[in-house]
């Protein structure tokens, strides 16, 4: 028969439908499977044999089809919305078209989005798939963005790596703007190696803890940069003002070793540091604990040494009451600190 | 930036790759100190300078005493064949269910890598078929030397679909490099296994 356009019918074989609906069900007028295409033999062997009614081996899932049967199915432009009754209950979208004269119906079936789980159920294989069916395209294209993906998180992970390196490893501390734990270490070896004389200065804050709790992180932060602008205002362009800690600062003057220019110095910045500050029509206040060392005081001069003997005067300062400045010496006895009396109240 | 002028970092990482897994990580330590990039790793999804990964090839190429050709052949053959290949080895065979089919699907490649990677250019192939298992391979000549890696691709599909095929290059046309492809015997030996669905790194 050579068909025309004109014509409401087009005969063709079962091998050219097998290849067109590799799943295929040809079902009959009592609703039993006549035939079946050649994909069913991996998904479910046995389906088109003894004339098994259609439903006993698909379930419907939706209402309508399971009231009126074949024929009302179609009325919904034909479209299906079936479960596979195997162990996997395969979700199946299809469409089915009635045969000429009363014939049954043709159901071409299909995965929808069940297909990624499908293929790895049945074993379903390129050649089981009609040419023009999208599926393996679309497995491509899961499969590549999924590596693709996996890739760009590699990506993203190295990078965030790579970030939280460099902020630790970055010049300054972000609240204050002042040098960090890095770059104190790097000033003191150099000056360390290029013999110049000079004095540590280790400060640990007053009452800071009392302030946050009282009033909250953002208040710390504000009382921290005004500190940050005192400590920048007591020194000169060429000393070290570091935080090195959550309320703890170093500050490094080069070329001064003389024990009554420091002293005045501490002195000062104590009287400063307990100057009342005004955050949101709150007074708070507080005070700073200083330890002292000299590089002249050792031999050989060590960072770590310095830092860890100017910690221990600090603590003898806490220790006498805090508010006031300790000297350490070599012999391991802080100096009598000239106390600046008791510390402020909050 | 123009297109063409920089290569996606995917081509630059399988060539590292290449070269470490198969020539060890001395190779690749003296093939970058003669580059000296200012990195030791290309990143896969970042691009580099387009000339660069001819240095990689040009500088791998001295320090093996080996030609060009042949080391771009068997970059090809390691894309594929490679254990550490698996991946690409899957996609590719996504192309067809045998290797007649899978060359057929050769003049879709440069679409399919854009869909997985959308700023991944592939060089055009195109496919003449002039019957009975003869065929030419027309590769674009936006790369030179594309054409040896797909020789070492094509080798490794054969096998991947147990097909006994001829390859030969057959030099340049108008800057298209041409491959003489003959199928002596579509299923000379078994296929590798190959399941549609996802497999793990562990199941390969």
């Amino acid at each position: 028969m050579i068909p025309n356009a004109s014509s409401d019918r087009l005969c063709v074989g079962f091998a050219a439908l097998d290849r067109l609906m590799p799943m295929h069900v040809l079902v009959g007028p009592d609703e039993r499977i006549v035939r079946t295409g050649p994909a069913w033999a991996k998904i479910c062997p046995g389906l088109g044999a003894a004339g098994r009614p259609f439903f006993e081996m698909f379930e419907p899932r939706r209402a309508l089809c399971k009231v009126g049967g074949m024929g009302r199915c179609s009325g919904n432009g034909g479209k299906l919305h079936l479960r596979l009754r195997d162990r996997f209950q395969t979700q199946l979208t299809g469409i089915a078209v009635p045969l000429p004269d009363r014939g049954g119906m043709l159901v071409n079936l299909s995965f929808g989005i069940s297909v990624i789980d499908a293929v790895g159920r049945y074993d379903l294989a390129g050649s089981d798939f009609a040419a023009t069916d999208l599926t393996l395209e679309m497995l491509y294209l899961v499969e590549a963005k999924s590596a693709a993906l996996e890739e760009s998180g590699r990506l993203n992970q190295r990078l965030d790596g790579a970030r939280q390196a460099a902020e630790a490893d970055a010049a300054s501390d972000t609240l204050t703007g002042l040098a960090n734990r890095r770059v104190l270490a790097q000033a003191l070896q150099r000056l360390i190696t290029r013999g110049v004389p000079f004095t540590l200065m280790h400060l640990d804050l007053d009452h800071f803890k009392a302030v946050n709790d009282r009033l909250g992180h953002a208040a710390g932060d504000y009382v921290l940069t005004e500190v940050a602008r005192i400590l920048g205002a007591v020194t000169r362009g060429g000393d070290v003002v570091a935080r090195v800690g959550g309320d703890e600062f170093v500050l490094i003057f080069e070329g001064v070793t003389d024990r009554v220019k420091i002293e005045t110095l501490a002195a000062r910045l104590i009287r400063q540091l307990e100057a009342p500050l005004h955050y949101e029509g709150e007074t708070v206040r507080i005070s700073g604990s200083i330890g002292v060392v000299f590089s002249t005081d050792y031999d050989l001069p060590d960072c770590e040494r310095m830092l860890l003997d100017a910690d221990s005067a600090l603590y003898v300062s806490k220790n006498r009451g805090r508010g006031r400045f300790s000297f350490f010496r070599e012999d391991g006895k802080a100096r009598k600190s000239d106390g600046l009396g008791p510390t402020p109240p909050i | 930036m123009e297109k063409g002028e920089w290569m996606h970092g995917l081509i630059n990482r399988s060539l590292e790759n290449f070269l470490k897994l198969t020539y060890g990580a001395g190779l690749w330590q003296r093939v970058l100190s003669d580059l000296d990039p200012g990195f030791d790793t290309f990143e896969p999804m970042l691009r580099y300078p387009d000339d660069m990964a001819l240095a990689l090839v040009d500088a791998a190429a001295v320090q093996l005493g080996k030609p060009h050709a042949a080391l771009l052949e068997d970059f090809g053959n390691f894309l594929i064949a490679h254990p550490q290949s698996w991946r690409l080895r899957r996609l590719m065979r996504f192309g067809g269910v045998d290797f007649d089919d899978f060359l057929h699907s050769l003049d879709d490649l440069q679409g399919r890598a854009r869909l997985a990677v959308p700023d991944l250019d592939l060089p055009q192939l195109e496919l003449v078929d002039n019957g009975g298992g003869d065929f030419i391979l027309r590769c674009g000549g936006s790369w030179d030397g594309f054409g040896r890696v797909m020789m070492g691709i094509l080798r490794a599909m054969a096998d991947e679909y147990g097909a006994l095929v001829l390859l030969e290059h057959e030099g340049s046309d108008k800057g298209h490099e041409l491959l003489s492809v003959r199928v002596l015997e579509a299923r000379f030996s078994r296929a590798r296994d190959f399941s549609l669905a996802a497999q793990t790194e562990l199941a390969q």
